[in-house]
């Protein structure tokens, strides 16, 4: 009977590791339903964007406050970890403070757990307040109505108990260990919770046994449930960010990819030698359907794109800085990553159901972005630049507008336009090509 | 101005059997645009000033394909990219420089995948080479003192990180160089880019070109200087708008300097 607790443990431990082990397969399984695109090269840049962005949060305090909030949760989540290994340690073997043998180091590491508990509450106390009390605009957007603001809330809420339960446990045991009672040695230091337990005082040693174990299971529990809750919100950037600024773009930011397909027509269109009406080559033949251009559904984006989708935690840096967005446009950037991932976790559950993706009948364009969202870019980079993970809205935007262009024919009428006179006179407007060198002559 | 500028092409170089040290690529709206060609031609008078040896295309440029990509049109773009690189490719060009942002992006970025891969400058990172290395002398004269703020075009920005060479030259102008309080690489497009220059805009509150034209306005300028043709239209528009045109001049670093000389 004494191992119950430990057998539960186990139990608990297998089933929320392995319950996340199988969705995280499932986002990378729609993470590689995207087109294949390179980003094998130049490792030595990728792993120094992984280390300054990711790692270093070098772009996170661009914005002070929110970055440094945002540097303190993020170290207390990472060190406070170590802690977690010593709970599954003793929930496995059933010990009690298993590295409590470490003597003054183990003082000084509780202490700093106890520290760094203390200010992730805080911060995150302060983050809930920006997004309920202060209520900044970027939290406020249309698209953040609903499950994207309690998903937000959620989150917060998660890691105030958290931390509750931590400093709770902490407490409790302290009081157990000046009680002298059973297996609660005196080890650690308490720097916190010494200012909590004597809340506890004079409570009866099985009511604090009570408390401690409780608080501990409910803190594993805990962590464990969160860890499961990452698939279903917004905050798998805390582990994609890593994947997601490793492979992130490299290239300067104005360069857009040449698409391939389009180059081999233009090549065959351009050389006087090709026979316009021979048969495909064999090998171009086995191809099959010919290329769709551009992306009207998530299928059609790259995985990186699909990768930057599922890492998007919904900050929007990206949309408060976007021109269109700040001038009244339907337009946001943020918006565009979460309707491709809202889509992308459609297209998987369609997957999961029917065995392999049976049509829907819906689509990314239309059913979740529209033309007017599209066509309100200007293609400005800002919130490329803005994005502390190296997501880009912008290469969605454009890709879905060459689907519109190029497999739609459904420009605004303007831009038919101005590209018929690209055609016609080698310019966007109605001039001759002959008359460009006028200018040097009036 | 109804003097005729002396600008060779690369086909009269061409019958002469040489080359010129650099190809200017005008672009279309260096071309065509009445108030870009001002720029067109203060940049070949500097270029004239600091004995570059230069030629454009003439006749034989056409649109980078710019607008086109940014629409979604990639055929059109490609087309328009392989046709300039075959022209540019038989004149064997090395060095291109260009007063346009777009053109600057395109060339240098998108080219070289489709075989078109040359040396491209902005034209202000040209001037600044061109100071570095003597050939140009940059004054203050009548500009000395004036307070002029820089608006970043965002294709040579943030797109392709140069923030430092048009304030260089503004700095050797003498002039108080204020910053917008969104600049350089937080710099607010004009609302230009990625077609839109040819479209109207989508429904809103607000045109993006007024909500950059108050950031430069909070600076109480004299002169709005930019770097684009484009920028240089829709910064010139906010100022109407505003009412301010009478007060604050729209113009770009190559006209400021050439100004200053009174050339």
């Amino acid at each position: 009977m004494q191992y119950i607790p430990n057998i539960l443990f186990v139990i608990a431990l297998v089933a929320g590791i392995g319950y996340f082990i199988k969705n995280i397969r499932k986002v990378i399984r729609n993470i590689r339903l995207g087109k294949d695109v390179d980003r094998s090269d130049d490792k030595a840049a990728r792993f120094k964007n992984m280390a300054m962005i990711a790692l270093g949060q070098s772009k996170m305090v661009r914005r002070p406050i929110a970055g440094i909030l945002h540097i303190v949760v993020y170290i207390g989540f990472i060190i406070i970890n170590i802690e977690v290994l010593e709970i599954i340690i003793d929930g496995i073997f059933g010990t009690h403070r298993i590295f409590s043998f470490l003597g003054p180091l183990y003082d000084f590491l509780i202490g700093s757990f106890e520290i760094l508990a203390f200010l992730v509450f805080v911060g995150v106390i302060l983050f809930w307040t920006r997004r309920n009390v202060i209520k900044l605009k970027r939290f406020w957007n249309p698209e953040m109505k609903g499950w994207p603001k309690n998903d937000g809330n959620l989150i917060l809420y998660f890691e105030m108990v958290l931390m509750t339960l931590f400093l709770v446990m902490n407490a409790a045991d302290l009081q157990l260990q000046e009680l002298g009672s059973g297996h609660y040695i005196s080890a650690g230091s308490y720097p916190i919770s010494q200012f909590i337990s004597p809340l506890f005082e004079g409570m009866s040693e099985g009511s604090l046994i009570l408390l401690e174990r409780g608080a501990w299971w409910l803190h594993i529990l805990g962590i464990l449930v969160f860890l499961n809750y990452l698939y279903f919100s917004k905050h798998l950037h805390i582990l994609l960010a890593f994947p997601n600024t490793y492979y992130g773009d490299l290239k300067p930011k104005g360069q857009l990819d040449n698409l391939e397909a389009v180059t081999k027509e233009v090549m065959l269109m351009m050389d006087p030698n090709a026979d316009p009406f021979a048969a495909p080559a064999e090998d171009q033949a086995e191809e099959g359907e010919p290329e769709k251009f551009g992306a009207s559904d998530v299928m059609d984006l790259n995985w990186a794109q699909l990768l930057n989708a599922y890492t998007c935690t919904e900050c929007g840096r990206c949309t408060s800085e976007c021109p269109a967005n700040q001038t009244g446009k339907k337009l946001s950037p943020r918006k565009i990553m979460m309707d491709t991932r809202d889509r992308l976790k459609e297209v998987g559950d369609n997957i999961d159901k029917n065995g392999s993706f049976v049509d829907d009948g819906k689509q990314l364009l239309n059913d979740y972005i529209s033309t007017e969202e599209l066509w309100a870019c200007t293609s400005c980079n800002a919130c490329v630049e803005a994005c502390p993970v190296s997501i880009s809205p912008l290469s969605i935007i454009m890709d879905m507008r060459r689907y519109l262009v190029m497999e739609e024919s459904a420009a605004p009428t303007d831009l038919n336009n101005m590209m018929s006179n690209i055609e016609n006179n080698g310019a966007p407007w109605p001039f001759n090509q002959m008359d460009r060198v006028n200018w040097s002559k009036e | 101005m109804s003097e005729t500028i002396k600008v060779p092409t690369m086909a009269e170089y061409m019958a002469e059997g040489k080359k010129p040290e650099v190809l200017f690529w005008v672009g279309c709206a260096g071309s065509f645009d009445d108030r870009a060609k001002k720029i067109t031609k203060a940049f070949v008078k500097l270029l004239h000033s600091a004995n570059v040896d230069f030629a454009v295309l003439g006749t034989e440029e056409s649109c980078t394909g710019d607008p086109a990509k940014r629409a979604g049109n990639e055929f059109l773009f490609q087309m328009q990219a392989v046709t300039n690189i075959e022209v540019m490719n038989a004149y064997e060009i090395k060095k291109v420089v260009t007063a346009c942002p777009h053109c600057f992006n395109t060339l240098k970025n998108e080219y070289p995948v489709l075989g078109g891969d040359y040396d491209v400058m902005h034209h202000t990172q040209f001037l600044k080479s061109l100071l570095d290395e003597g050939r140009l002398t940059v004054e203050g004269g009548k500009f000395k003192g004036k307070r002029i703020t820089f608006h970043d075009p965002c294709y040579l920005g943030r797109a392709n990180n140069v923030y430092e060479a048009p304030r260089d030259l503004l700095k050797k102008l003498e002039v108080e160089l204020i910053e917008m309080k969104r600049c350089k690489r937080n710099g607010l497009c004009c609302g230009a880019g990625g077609a839109q220059m040819f479209k109207e805009p989508e429904p809103g509150n607000k045109d993006v070109n007024i909500e950059r034209t108050e950031d430069a306005l909070e600076t109480k300028p004299d002169i709005i200087a930019a770097g684009c043709p484009f920028c240089n239209t829709m910064m010139t528009d906010g100022v109407k708008n505003k009412e301010k045109e009478d007060s604050i001049d729209v113009m770009d670093v190559a006209e400021l300097i050439a100004n200053a000389q009174d050339l």
